[in-house]
């Protein structure tokens, strides 16, 4: 599709449909030049980073994956450990970005390998700022793996 | 974050200049932070180990900053060893290197590194850079308490 204007792949895997909504708003009003694809749970996201079946068979690999933690079928941090053990996908960063203040779950991520955990602001305007410091660092500051 | 203390980074970094203008930048962008300062990766071991009269009363570091290229272990090495202790792999290390080898930005992230800073050359450069790299880890995501 549009990958001229797209400098970066971000998968957001996210069960809410109004929270994934709010991503992608937040990503537009921030300028972030972020093709963003979504999957609805940690088994969804296995499918399209293994491309597996005819819906993911073009999927492009992403920079970056930000990852809900209370999912259905297969939650964040089961995907997040399934992912650290493949070769080939470990080295994409996974941001967690989550409603869950618990600092068991803080401490898992990291452990499991996070490359940050954000806890979502409610207010719309928190949220905002929240992506745009997050693209200040993934998409601006760092060098990411297989950068376009 | 918890307001009760400063957050704590350990620098390893083998060039006292380096280690001064990081402090400098931290100051610049308004980052109370208690930084720690070893010069490769066995002293960082040693840090985090707590070994021997000068690491004994060490503190766990929130995060760290770690250079690729130094005498002694380099940062890969360090990295994989850190990674692979079940007591210190929940900390997020970021690299902060002047190599531009996408071979090097590959490995760091696949030895577990959340971020791959390329160190700007320019002074005023570098004082942006740890900006964005402090609004990111020091304000907006959350980092495991530290029972320490």
């Amino acid at each position: 599709m549009s990958t001229e204007q797209h400098r970066f792949v971000v998968l957001l895997v996210e069960d809410e449909p109004a929270d994934a909504h709010l991503v992608k708003a937040a990503i537009s009003e921030n300028h972030i030049l972020a093709d963003l694809r979504i999957a609805v749970d940690g088994r969804e996201a296995l499918e399209y980073l293994r491309r597996q079946g005819p819906r993911f068979a073009d999927a492009p690999r992403p920079n970056l994956i930000l990852l809900d933690l209370n999912m259905p079928r297969m939650d964040g941090r089961e995907f997040l450990a399934a992912i650290k053990q493949e070769p080939y996908l470990r080295d994409i960063p996974v941001v967690i970005l989550t409603t869950s203040e618990v600092e068991r779950d803080v401490l898992a991520s990291y452990h499991l390998g996070a490359a940050g955990y954000i806890t979502k602001p409610v207010d719309v305007l928190q949220f905002m700022a929240a992506i745009r410091d997050l693209g200040d660092y993934w998409f601006d500051l760092v060098r990411l793996p297989h950068q376009k | 974050m918890s307001e009760q203390r400063n957050l704590r980074v350990l620098i390893v970094e083998d060039e006292p200049g380096d280690e001064r203008l990081m402090r400098l930048a931290l100051r610049q962008g308004g980052f109370t932070v208690d930084l720690s300062t070893v010069s490769d990766g066995h002293e960082a071991q040693r840090f985090l180990r707590r070994e021997g009269e000068r690491f004994g009363h060490a503190s766990r570091p929130d995060l760290i900053l770690l250079d690729l290229k130094m005498p002694g272990q380099n940062g890969l090495e360090f990295l994989a060893a850190v990674k692979q202790d079940e007591r210190l792999r929940a900390i997020p290390v970021v690299v902060i290197t002047t190599s531009t080898l996408d071979a090097d930005v590959l490995a760091a992230y696949q030895h577990g590194a959340v971020g791959y800073v390329q160190k700007p050359t320019d002074i005023n450069e570098f004082i942006k850079a740890i900006d964005k790299l402090g609004q990111y880890w020091f304000e907006l995501v959350r980092l495991p308490e530290n029972p320490e």
